[in-house]
C-alpha cells in the first residue's frame, strides 16, 4: 500500500482522478480503524490532511462554507454561534482526541447512518460540495447524499471540498442516546432546527435507518402547531410530534439496540428537544474540550 | 520513497529523528513504538476508544493509533517520554529535565529511559496521588491532563469544574483506579501550577 500526500486541493483532485482506488484520509478516525483491523486494504491512501483550503470556513451571505477538513474541536470553538446544533453534535463525537482530528468531511465520506453530523445537516438543509478533476464542482443536497449504509452518491473520482450550511435562523437542538456520555456510536440521535423567519421546522434522525433520515411529516406538523411567538405547543401536539418522528424512522434490531427501543427513544428525544428549545439561552454553553 | 515503506522524518520530543522503511499502512503509534524506540504510548484498542496511545501531534493531543505514520512526516510529536520538558513543568523540574534531555541526546537513541528525578508536575502528581496502578493507561492520561492544564492555565480566571474535567478526560479509560485518584492528581497538579513553587535544591 502506498501513502500519497496531496499538498493542494488541485493536486488532490488530479491524484484522485489518476488513482480512483486511493482511499482519502484526513483525520483518519474512521479510515485508520479499518486499516488497523485489516477490514480494508486500499491500494493507496490519499492524505488530504495538509491541504490548507480544506481547513478554512467562511460565512458568505447567510451560509457557512465549512471546509471538509475543519475538525470537530474547531467547530465547537469557532462555530457554536452560527451553527449551534452542529457544535452540539460535534461535542458528542468520541473524545477530545477524536474531536481534534475528526471532520464533517470525513463523517460524510464514511456515510454511516450513525454519523453524528448527519442529522444536523439534514435538519438545516445543508449542501455537500463535491468536486472532481474532470467535471468540476457538484453541489449535492444532503437529502440526496446518502444511498445506503456507508454508501454515498460520490463518484470514485470525487472528493468532498466543503459543506454549505445555513447559519442558524432560530433555536436548534441535537441529542443522542448511547451507552455512556462519551465515546459511543449513537443508538439513535435527533436534530431539530427552527427557522423563525420562514416558520419552518427541519429535522434529522440518526442511527435509526439504513441512512440518516428526515421526519418531514413531523416537521410540517410542528410548524403548524407551534406558537411561533412563545415557541410552545400543547402537550397533545408535542406527543403527536414525537409519534410522527418515531414513525419516520426505519430502525432495525442490531448490536446497539432494538428497533422498538429506537422508536421509543426517538419519541422521547424529540419531545425533549421541544422543551430545550423553549429554555434555550438558559442552557450551558458548549465547552471546548 | 522505498517501495517497501516510507522514510519518515519528524521531530520527536524536541529531537529530529528519521526512520527508514516504515510500512505505509502503519499508524504513528506503531512507528513510535517499533521504529523510534518510544514504547511509552500504548497499543490497547487500535481504534481510538481507550486513549492509551495519546500523544501530542503539533501540540494537539490525538490518538496516535488513528494517525497514519506518513501523516506525521515533518511534524512535531511529543510523547510521555518527553513530558518533563513540557510547559507544565515547574521551572525547577524543567531545568532538571533539560539537563536529563541533553544526556538523552548525547547518549541513547532507541529506548531513551526517563530520568525519574526530572518529572513534570503532572507526572509527580499522578505518582503521589496513587493514580498509577498497572500503569497502562498512564502515559495517555498524562498527555491528556497536560493538555487540559495548559488550556486551563491560559484563562484569565483559572477555573476547572468537575464536569469540564471529566469531559476533557473522557477519551482516556482506566480499568484499575476507578478514576478518583486520577481526578485527585489533576487537581493537585493544577493547584501546584497555579502557585509558584520554590525551586528544588536551589543554592542558598
Amino acid at each position: 500500500m502506498e501513502l500519497i500526500t496531496a499538498d493542494s486541493w488541485t493536486q488532490a483532485l488530479r491524484l484522485k482522478h489518476e488513482r480512483p482506488g486511493a482511499a482519502p484520509i484526513n483525520g483518519g478516525t474512521d479510515v485508520m480503524v479499518e486499516l488497523n483491523f485489516d477490514l480494508r486494504r486500499p491500494e493507496a491512501l490519499l492524505d488530504l490532511s495538509r491541504i490548507a483550503e480544506l481547513k478554512d470556513w467562511d460565512v458568505v451571505g447567510g451560509t457557512v462554507q465549512l471546509g471538509a477538513g475543519v475538525t470537530y474541536s474547531r467547530i465547537i470553538a469557532e462555530l457554536a454561534d452560527s451553527l449551534p446544533a452542529l457544535a452540539m453534535a460535534a461535542r458528542t463525537v468520541g473524545s477530545p482526541q477524536i474531536r481534534n482530528r475528526g471532520t464533517v468531511g470525513g463523517n460524510l465520506g464514511t456515510a454511516s447512518p450513525a454519523g453524528d453530523a448527519h442529522p444536523v445537516l439534514l435538519a438545516t438543509g445543508a449542501v455537500v460540495e463535491a468536486e472532481s478533476f474532470g467535471r468540476g464542482v457538484r453541489r449535492i443536497p444532503v437529502d440526496d447524499f446518502f444511498a445506503g449504509p456507508k454508501r454515498s452518491v460520490l463518484e470514485p473520482d470525487e472528493l468532498i471540498r466543503a459543506v454549505l450550511i445555513p447559519t442558524a435562523a432560530g433555536p436548534q437542538q441535537f441529542s443522542k442516546v448511547g451507552t455512556r456520555n462519551a465515546m459511543v456510536i449513537a443508538v439513535c440521535s435527533f436534530a431539530i432546527a427552527l427557522d423563525l423567519d420562514a416558520r419552518t421546522v427541519g429535522t434529522g434522525i440518526g442511527s435509526a435507518g439504513p441512512t440518516p433520515l428526515t421526519a418531514r411529516a413531523a416537521g410540517r406538523f410542528l410548524a403548524g402547531a407551534l406558537d411561533w411567538d412563545t415557541l410552545t405547543v400543547p402537550e397533545a401536539a408535542a406527543r403527536h410530534f414525537g409519534e410522527l418522528v418515531s414513525e419516520a424512522a426505519s430502525p432495525i434490531d442490531d448490536v446497539r439496540g432494538t428497533s422498538a427501543y429506537r422508536r421509543h427513544a426517538l419519541q422521547v428525544l424529540s419531545m425533549r428537544a421541544l422543551r430545550w428549545i423553549r429554555t434555550a439561552g438558559r442552557e450551558p454553553e458548549p465547552v471546548a474540550a | 520513497m522505498s517501495e517497501h515503506g516510507l522514510r519518515l522524518e519528524l521531530t520527536v520530543n524536541g529531537r529530529r529523528r528519521v526512520a527508514a522503511d516504515v510500512p505505509a499502512n502503519s499508524s504513528l503509534l506503531v512507528a513510535l513504538r517499533e521504529h523510534f524506540g518510544l514504547p511509552g504510548a500504548k497499543n490497547a484498542c487500535e481504534q481510538g476508544e481507550c486513549g492509551s496511545c495519546t500523544v501530542y501531534l503539533d501540540d494537539v493531543p490525538v490518538c496516535s493509533c488513528l494517525v497514519a505514520a506518513g501523516q506525521a512526516h515533518g511534524c512535531e510529536v511529543r510523547t510521555v517520554e518527553g513530558l518533563a520538558m513540557s510547559s507544565t513543568s515547574t521551572s525547577a523540574s524543567a531545568a532538571a529535565a533539560s539537563g536529563a534531555a541533553s544526556g538523552m541526546r548525547n547518549g541513547g537513541n532507541a529506548g531513551e529511559t526517563a530520568d525519574l528525578t526530572a518529572l513534570s508536575v503532572v507526572q509527580s502528581a499522578f505518582l503521589e496521588a496513587g493514580a498509577v496502578q498497572c500503569g497502562f493507561c498512564t502515559p495517555g492520561f498524562l498527555i491528556a491532563v497536560d493538555a487540559l492544564l495548559i488550556r486551563v492555565r491560559g484563562r484569565t480566571i483559572i477555573n476547572l469544574d468537575d464536569a469540564e474535567l471529566r469531559e476533557a478526560l473522557a477519551g482516556n479509560l482506566c480499568r484499575c483506579t476507578g478514576y478518583e485518584k486520577v481526578i485527585d492528581a489533576v487537581r493537585t497538579a493544577l493547584a501546584r501550577l497555579a502557585t509558584p513553587q520554590p525551586p528544588m535544591g536551589a543554592a542558598t
